[in-house]
């Protein structure tokens, strides 16, 4: 008989599909085929053998932390940068050695690049140069409409807001109607409160214009909030691909299990789809066997008081619409987050005993 | 190009190719005449040569050049120093209009100094006419380091006062806590930090003392310039004018080397994130104030109002109308090369520029340091290089309008790229890329995104070629085409023979464009300083 071996976890091969590869979208529009980027000879590639589909209409989000290649990636993809090898397929077309204006693909700058010695409508109307001058201006002219900038036409980029430029920028590059849009980093440049509302509108116009689009972002909530799909980039790989929902709560990695929200990285004894941990014998969301990490995301965790439990609260954070809890039990610290209105309806004291439970899935996640 | 572009086969984009080109060619336009130096220097064999420069003569040439510039650098020295400190370290009443007046005399070439000083002395002189004072004419080694201390010594200034705008106070008020006198704080912690602009200073000012042709030749001096020309147009021994060419441009080149040499590894800036406190100035009392006002008043009566007060006397002393047709057709003639010039260093700085900013590499800080060699190499040198050139290789160039041109546009090539490299820095990359993703090629993203938005740079390096090129004298004297006289040019010959009176409007006409130069320096300083 096989001996089973002493631990399986999840470990991605390096040209096998990661998790979520499965989902293949009803019609594909963009192919990107193990995209590779190396700057510096003899380093580890900047972009390692990249590979996903995106399909007509939707809207994906790479994520990751700076430095893990999602920039070049976007890049490559725009023709802004050259890949050493893999392919990049639009509707079909390898468009891996095209210069990025033969593209038709749209780019969204971190910083808008708006041509500061054009005004609103010329900047705007910059990518129409097929057209006629009257049919480019009204073009542009319904564009601004879209994004609600009617009355600035004839303002120069310098006397915008922030916000405001960045609906031109979009403008601009929705005004050519590309095939897809690339957007680097888009709200980086804006103050958190005008951040989450022009996220929204900035998906409502991309749906609107039926226009597909990667987002590029260092952000978890901006993916979370925007994405159809998220694909989570570490070192230049792609560790994950999923809906936001599919990847927080099925995480592929300890990594994405940390990058994206905060999670309780506990061990335990993985015996096919169950393993005993310090929380006692709980249900696994994948097989496993062996030795593993186990990620537990802190609501996940109910905490109840209780004088003869074996754990005690050493810190807590009150957050508004629900509590945060460092729990040490044993020489482990565990983050519990505990909603208002259900469990313990009083706040727990520091230094009180309680129990910790979890009626809920855990993730091996290494 | 770097090494791991080459071995992945990467292929250079289109626009790289093509100004990597053009770079290249710049490069090699400016080191084409210095190999045709080189070639007629080596043309005799070793033991003429040996003859010809193992005499006193030569050491007599370096010590002459070597005493005059150790002169001028102690005056400007002098002169700058204590000035910057009244002007950015005192509350001396009156200082705004003391710093604009301590540049001004940028706006009077060392030639026309020489020209003020001549025209101060002798028997029809200004003091004699004026004062009945006679001095004998100036001339000889304190001539020349007066008249080229008087016009050099704002560039040292404009270096000093930056840096004592930059030094951090907290450094002196520490040393004062820690026990220093005030004497002990200058002499160990405020004139370290001012080494490093004091040497930048001293580079530009040596530079251009080693490579003056005009005062040095109208004080009759013999330093290097003067007896390069005259070697090669009076006693047209060409060879040894090549070698005495070639050991001007070593002492220049040893120059700029010694100088980063010792700015390597010296670093005064700021240490840690503590605030540097904003300058605090002394309060001078009566006595400090009069005798700041004293200073300042004798800088600017003999850097300004000399060459002012002299040309107004000479001016004077006949009518304006019956000169002017020949003024105005010497102008015509000023500007037909100026502008053509101005032109063509802008042209040839753009390639250059667009390289060190989009595409660095080796291969570009090569090219950049390359299109500082027509500044660095002694005016007249680089000329003569370039009469050698022209009698081997085309013939048809040799005092043609073309190569006079052509030698201007590398020689300022240095000026126009200084603005046109910032005005590069300052557009983004991103708008070139927007530009491309809209659908527009490299050649219409150049056209229509990045000139438009550097073209203040560029009018700006254009305008600098070409005040400067306007007053040039050296150059324009070994390879001016036959009955080509320039304002410089009639000035200076005019100068030089006595003409004092004749020569006074031409000099006027040079100084009113000087100022317009100047004028355009303050206005970038401004922009950077301030």
């Amino acid at each position: 008989m096989q001996q089973l071996p002493k631990s399986v976890t999840f470990r991605m091969p390096a040209d096998a599909s990661p998790l979520g590869f499965r989902q293949q979208p009803a019609r594909t529009l963009l192919e990107v085929d193990g995209l590779t980027r190396r700057f510096v000879a003899g380093e580890s590639a900047a972009v390692d053998r990249v590979s996903f589909v995106l399909g007509e209409g939707e809207l994906m989000a790479l994520l990751g932390p700076s430095g893990c290649g999602k920039t070049t990636t976007l890049r490559m993809i725009g023709g802004l940068e050259e890949p050493d090898s893999g392919r990049i397929l639009l509707r079909g077309r390898d468009i891996t050695r095209l210069p990025t204006e033969k593209r038709g693909i749209g780019i969204v700058f971190q910083d808008y690049a708006l041509f500061p010695h054009l005004d609103v409508l010329q900047n705007v109307s910059f990518g129409l140069r097929h057209l006629p001058r009257a049919a480019a201006r009204a073009r542009a002219e319904e564009m601004l409409a879209l994004v609600g900038l009617e009355g600035l036409a004839q303002r120069r980029p310098h006397e915008l807001s922030g916000g405001q430029q960045q609906r031109v920028a979009l403008a601009r590059t929705l005004a050519v109607s590309p095939l897809l849009v690339l957007l680097d980093e888009p709200f980086s440049n804006l103050d958190a409160a005008m951040r989450v509302e022009t996220r929204q509108e900035v998906r409502r116009l991309l749906k609107q214009a039926g226009s597909s689009g990667i987002l590029v972002t260092h952000d978890q909530e901006e993916a979370l909030a925007m994405a159809d799909r998220i694909a989570v980039m570490e070192k230049g790989r792609v560790l994950q691909i999923g809906t936001p929902d599919e990847i927080y709560r099925n995480p592929a990695t300890r990594f994405v299990a940390a990058f994206l929200g905060r999670s309780n990285i506990m061990p335990g004894v993985a015996e096919g789809m169950a393993a005993d941990t310090p929380l006692g014998r709980l249900p696994l969301s994948r097989a496993a066997n062996g030795t593993v990490s186990l990620a537990v995301r802190p609501e996940q965790i109910m905490i109840e008081p209780d004088a003869q439990g074996d754990a005690a609260v050493v810190g807590r954070e009150f957050r508004g619409h629900d509590q945060l809890y460092w729990v040490q039990q044993g020489d482990r610290c565990f983050l519990v987050i505990s909603g208002l209105g259900q469990g313990a309806a009083e706040p727990i004291d520091i230094g009180a005993r309680v129990r910790l439970r979890i009626c809920d899935c855990v993730t091996p996640v290494d | 190009m770097t090494a791991s572009d080459l071995f992945a086969g990467r292929r250079m984009p289109l626009p790289r190719v093509i100004f990597t080109a053009l770079g290249l060619m710049v490069g090699g336009l400016m080191l084409l005449p210095l190999w045709y130096l080189l070639l007629r220097a080596f043309q005799a064999d070793f033991d003429t040569v040996a003859r010809l420069l193992w005499r006193w003569r030569t050491a007599e040439l370096l010590l002459n050049t070597a005493a005059l510039t150790a002169g001028v650098l102690a005056v400007c020295t002098m002169i700058a120093l204590p000035l910057a400190w009244l002007i950015s370290r005192t509350d001396l009443p009156g200082r705004r209009l003391i710093n604009v007046l301590a540049v001004l005399p940028l706006a009077v070439p060392g030639y026309v100094m020489a020209y003020a000083l001549i025209g101060l002395a002798g028997n029809y002189g200004f003091l004699n006419q004026i004062l009945g004072v006679t001095l004998p004419r100036p001339q000889g080694l304190w001539g020349a380091t007066l008249a080229l201390s008087l016009y050099c010594f704002p560039y040292l200034y404009l270096n000093l006062r930056a840096a004592f705008a930059g030094l951090d106070q907290s450094l002196e008020e520490s040393a004062r806590a820690l026990g220093c006198s005030p004497r002990e704080v200058f002499q160990r912690v405020t004139l370290p930090h001012l080494m490093p602009a004091l040497m930048a200073g001293w580079l530009v000012v040596g530079l251009y003392v080693i490579g003056d042709f005009g005062a040095v030749a109208l004080m009759r001096y013999e330093a290097f310039s003067y007896v390069i020309y005259q070697q090669y147009a009076a006693a047209f021994d060409r060879l040894y004018a090549a070698w005495l060419a070639l050991i001007l441009i070593a002492i220049a080149l040893s120059v700029v080397w010694w100088e980063s040499r010792l700015r390597e590894g010296v670093r005064y800036d700021r240490i840690g994130s503590g605030s540097g406190t904003g300058s605090r100035r002394l309060r001078l009392g009566l006595a400090g104030r009069l005798a700041g006002w004293l200073f300042s008043a004798a800088v600017v009566l003999a850097s300004l109002g000399l060459p002012v007060a002299v040309l107004t006397f000479w001016m004077t002393r006949s009518a304006i109308g019956p000169v002017l047709p020949a003024l105005l057709d010497s102008f015509g003639q000023s500007l037909s090369v100026a502008v053509p010039a101005a032109v063509l260093a802008a042209g040839m700085a753009l390639p250059v520029a667009v390289l060190a900013v989009r595409y660095p590499s080796p291969l570009s800080t090569l090219i950049n340091r390359l299109a500082f060699v027509g500044y660095a190499v002694p005016a007249l040198a680089f000329a003569l290089a370039f009469v050698f050139f022209s009698l081997q290789g085309p013939r048809w160039l040799y005092q043609s309008h073309v190569l006079l041109v052509t030698v201007y546009g590398l020689a300022f090539l240095a000026l126009a790229l200084g603005p046109i490299r910032s005005a590069l820095y300052q557009i983004r990359p991103s708008m070139e890329d927007a530009a491309r993703a809209l659908g527009h090629g490299p050649a219409a993203t150049f056209w229509r995104v990045t000139l438009p938005n550097i073209r203040p740079g560029v009018v700006a390096g254009m305008v600098l070629v070409f005040v400067i090129a306007m007053k040039e004298l050296p150059i324009a004297f070994l390879l001016a085409p036959t009955g080509f006289r320039p304002l410089a040019i009639t000035m200076f010959s005019r100068t030089s023979e006595g003409m004092l009176v004749d020569a006074a409007p031409y000099a006027a006409a040079i100084i009113a464009f000087s100022a317009l130069f100047v004028g355009v320096v303050l206005r970038h300083d401004r922009k950077g300083g301030d």
